[in-house]
């Protein structure tokens, strides 16, 4: 018998705890070494156990017991390297046998709380269920009374405006001779418009990505505006943009963000002068729907040469952003002081709107941008929106999904008339199920005039291998399997920025064909249908009611 | 799908014309109702063209309302016009169909047209809203030198049964649409045509982008921008608010109900302001299909298309007498003796305008003016 003491596990956990349970086979693994050496949280490791084994050798049966030492790939129950189910390990063994499994019954939320800290991840908000998006269907179908269009054959444009757009009464025009003519006595400030396609990549930084990742997406957007003629928009996240990019005519596929740390801004204004374009628009970050009220934070391991420089900060450093801009005390303050600023930095050339979390408080943001003349368009980013890093408990229980959030906001512009002067953009989650269209489309008609997608094009263009179930999201560790969220050379170097552009194209061109196979049976081709709120119904009577559309059942 | 039939001529014409047109398209309306805006009233109307015709339909109760509402505010009975309606099986007739003729109140006489278009509106919603749950006064129009008749059931015996046929009732404008009934309940204020101060249209197909239309159109508090039982007031409306309130030139309207695509606008020489136009006006876009007939308060009358489905539609006829038609027997009916090379099928880029007492008809075309 053992003694008492050697069996007193009490203070360990199990591996039944965790959320990940590594499935190893003995008989499949040939001991090569790979999944050891490629899992990021060293999670598993080679083991030496002492194995019981039957053996008979003779002609005749004669089993007798021996023991021998064998190596083994073991699991560990060290919560710091938590298996986090990311699958790098299978991916690389030769023979199917090492793959993790999920398990439901884990008491993870429980201890990952170590040293005091409380649990940080990357990804989104731990929950599988189907948004309320996903909850949403076309069911306006054209039939015989109105002929349906075809996708393939009819023209569609799918664009929307980003910028103020004024209303017709205020349009500085006159009629000269049975002709509209621009009359520029009028002295009318007219705020600079885009023409974008309706679905963007939202902020995402350098220092968030890694370089390779970065540039993937850089490339990719270039490629469809400058080859296959789609205005698609990026926009930079917190923390600048390489000078080589600012500098250069691609800049006006991009969208610079100001975030509260202001970091690469400094950079950013010194190349001003240099810029042989204006950028598309300048986004003002206030919140974040992964984690509302929080700010962002780029880890010291990710700060290396390049961020140190795109940032113009010092390497190995931890950069936290306050959770507000901390010079500005009211929205007043805020909002109209910070967006004309950067509207003088560009002459007023540039559109420039802010961004927050999905809030019961949005509405308030949004009648005071309406009363702003200079507020480009506001971006709400629902609960369902990724980070890179963020407290658990942000991510799983704060925000406001962004379907009823940005609805109230359209209806609310719709009842003083001003649904198509302050275009609404909606993030925080599109595409989470992997239905990016049928999301997208089901927001322009609950009235926002633009989607924007982080997490659903990490996971399409880098194979991003973040999920609800809390697959991997170890983005804020520098760790990342994929190279997509690290700075480590020896990690993204795994990432080929082309094919990561590539995919990008790919992504755009699908969406593209799959928004006008929605559209075109609902007979809309002209203009997005921004508002066609009869066109969706829900399935389920509250949502229905909620969000002011039909219920089918 | 709707059947339309408008003529538009420099002579007065009895609109038995536009109903015999109608029933020349005859599959394609259901009796289920027939629409009529006269404009530039000929007969008993032609020495009354500066006061207001209030046109619609009440009960017994209904009318005794109306009358206390308009002594009320002071407007006088000066001539009353009521069909000598006949029984025709199938319709049922309803109390008092009248087309009315007042003089403004004291205070109103010699203020702006702007002003009596303002009263004439408020008066109208209000004898609207007065009758509406109980439908026992149903107004369809109140405007100087503008008559509406609508009733539900096939439009030739509507004609006969309203008198029409024997009627002096004439005008030089004459909007006329047999209805296809696409609910099941039936009501007069989704009938066709629309009117709304001076401006008239009719559409036939469905308006896929009604909602987002709609919602635009009512947020504009524009008094009057109302209703909407119909998907198609909604093609009222925009024409009212692009050449009225906005105070563009007609051919725009086909500019914001169908917007060009911006390399294509790139091309005109009013692109600047055609840009603004198309981003500021972005919700007013049509779907289709529709085909839209209409007129301008000076009699201008036209006809558009939207941009991809296209609904049944063809202009023609002579100097002095023209038809906007949704098939072309009715053009036969309307105009035979005419030259048929010339009649025009509006495409997609393209507004038909014919100018007042069909002078004169031009094309105009957004791509190339
Ligand atoms: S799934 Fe990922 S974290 Fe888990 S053992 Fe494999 S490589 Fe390591
Ligand atoms: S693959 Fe990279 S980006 Fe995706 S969840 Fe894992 S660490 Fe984050």
């Amino acid at each position: 018998m053992e003694p008492a003491a050697r069996l007193d596990n009490n203070h360990e956990l199990a591996v039944k705890d965790f959320p990940y349970i590594v499935r190893w086979r003995d008989d499949r693994c040939k001991r090569c070494g790979r999944c050891t050496a490629v899992c990021p949280m060293y999670a598993i490791e080679p083991a030496v156990i002492v194995q019981r084994a039957l053996k008979s050798e003779g002609t005749m049966p004669e089993p007798q017991a021996v023991r021998r030492v064998i190596t083994i790939v073991k699991q560990t129950t060290d919560i710091s390297r938590y298996c986090t189910g990311c699958a790098t390990c299978t991916l690389v063994c030769p023979n199917e046998a090492i793959e993790p499994e999920y398990n439901p019954a884990h008491k993870f939320n429980f201890h990952k709380n170590r040293g005091g800290h409380p649990y940080r991840r990357g990804g989104r908000r731990n929950d599988p269920a189907p948004s309320t998006l996903d909850r949403l269907r076309f069911s306006r179908i054209s039939m015989l009374t109105d002929p349906a269009l075809d996708a393939g054959r009819h023209e569609f444009r799918i664009r929307t405006y980003l910028g103020r757009i004024l209303p017709a009464e205020e349009l500085p025009v006159r009629v000269v001779n049975n002709r509209l003519e621009v009359n520029r006595k009028a002295g009318t400030f007219v705020p600079p418009v885009r023409e974008i396609y309706p679905i963007m990549i939202g902020s995402m930084s350098i220092g968030a990505l890694s370089p390779y990742m970065w540039e993937g997406l850089a490339m990719g957007i270039t490629y469809l505006n400058e080859v296959e003629g789609m205005p698609v928009v990026m926009c930079s996240g917190e923390g600048g943009m390489p000078q080589r990019l600012l500098r250069s005519r691609f800049i006006k596929y991009f969208i610079p963000q100001i975030a509260s740390g202001y970091f690469g801004w400094d950079e950013i204004v010194r190349a001003i002068p240099h810029m042989i374009e204006d950028p598309c628009a300048i986004e003002i970050k206030y919140g974040q729907g992964a984690k509302p009220g929080d700010g962002g934070l780029l880890m010291a391991h990710k700060v290396l040469k390049l961020i140190s420089e795109i940032r113009g900060v010092p390497m190995g450093v931890d950069l936290p952003s306050p959770p507000t801009h901390q010079t500005k005390y009211s929205i007043e303050e805020a909002v109209a002081k910070m967006i004309q600023s950067m509207y003088m930095a560009w002459g007023f050339r540039v559109p420039v709107y802010p961004k927050i979390s999905g809030t019961h408080t949005a509405k308030a943001v949004l009648n005071n941008l309406v009363r702003n003349p200079y507020a480009a368009a506001l971006s709400i980013d629902g609960d369902d929106g990724g980070t890179g890093a963020a407290y658990n408990v942000s991510m799983d229980s704060m925000g406001h999904p962004i379907a009823s959030n940005i609805r109230e906001c359209y209806l609310d512009l719709a009842a003083q008339g001003k649904q198509n002067e302050l275009p609404l953009i909606a993030a925080g989650g599109v595409g989470k199920k992997g239905n990016l269209a049928a999301n997208a489309a089901a927001l322009f008609m609950l009235g926002a005039s633009c989607v924007s997608i982080g997490k659903y094009i990490m996971q399409a263009a880098a194979g991003c291998f973040g999920d609800e179930y809390n697959r991997c999201n170890v983005c804020n560790l520098g760790k990342c399997p994929r190279g997509i969220t690290t700075q480590d050379p020896r990690l993204y170097r795994r990432l080929d920025p082309d094919r990561v552009a590539e995919r990008v194209v790919e992504v755009f061109k699908s969406v593209d064909t799959e928004l006008k196979k929605i559209f075109a049976p609902m007979g809309r081709s002209t203009e997005l249908p921004i508002g066609m709120s009869d066109g969706i119904s829900a399935d389920d009577p509250a949502v229905a009611e909620r969000l002011k559309i039909k219920y089918n059942c | 799908m709707c059947r339309l039939a408008a003529i538009t001529s420099g002579e007065y014409f009895s609109p038995m014309e536009n109903i015999i047109a109608l029933e020349t398209m005859k599959e394609g309306h259901d009796g289920s109702g027939m629409g009529l805006i006269l404009k530039g009233l000929g007969g008993e109307f032609e020495e009354l063209k500066d006061y207001p015709v209030l046109s619609g339909i009440c009960s017994e109760d209904g009318m005794k309302t109306l009358d206390g509402y308009m002594n009320r505010i002071g407007f006088r009975l000066k001539y009353t016009w009521t069909p000598k309606t006949r029984t025709v099986r199938g319709i049922e007739s309803r109390d008092h169909y009248f087309a009315r003729v007042y003089d403004y109140p004291d205070m109103h006489r010699d203020k702006p047209l702007e002003e009596k278009e303002m009263l004439l509106l408020k008066t109208r919603l209000a004898l609207r809203s007065l009758g509406e749950e109980d439908e026992s006064i149903i107004i369809f129009a109140f405007y100087p030198d503008i008559l509406a008749l609508k009733e539900v059931g096939d439009p030739l015996q509507l004609g006969e049964f309203l008198g029409l046929d024997r009627s002096s009732l004439k005008a030089k404008i004459v909007l006329a649409q047999g209805r296809q009934n696409t609910n099941y309940a039936i009501n007069l204020y989704a009938c066709h045509p629309f009117f709304i101060k001076g401006y008239g249209t009719m559409t036939n197909g469905e308006n896929t982008a009604f909602i987002p239309i709609r919602e635009f159109l009512s947020g504009r508090n524009i008094p009057g921008y109302i209703g909407y039982n119909s998907d198609s007031e909604v093609f009222c409306h925009i024409l009212h608010y692009t050449c009225r309130q906005l105070g563009y030139p007609l051919h725009y309207y086909k500019d914001v109900i169908t917007p060009l695509k911006q390399d294509e606008i790139d091309a005109r020489p009013d692109r600047e302001a055609a840009s603004y136009l198309k981003r500021s006006l972005r919700p007013l876009c049509i779907d289709g299909p529709n085909c839209v007939i209409g007129f301008t308060p000076d009699g201008t009358c036209f006809m558009v298309q939207d941009a991809k489905k296209l609904r049944p539609g063809v202009v023609g006829g002579v100097k002095g007498k023209f038809a906007l038609m949704s098939e072309e027997c009715g053009l036969d009916s309307v105009v035979p003796g005419r030259d048929k090379t010339t009649d025009v099928f509006p495409m997609k880029f393209d507004m038909v305008i014919i100018k007042p007492d069909a002078e004169e008809v031009l094309v105009w075309n957004q791509l190339h003016g």
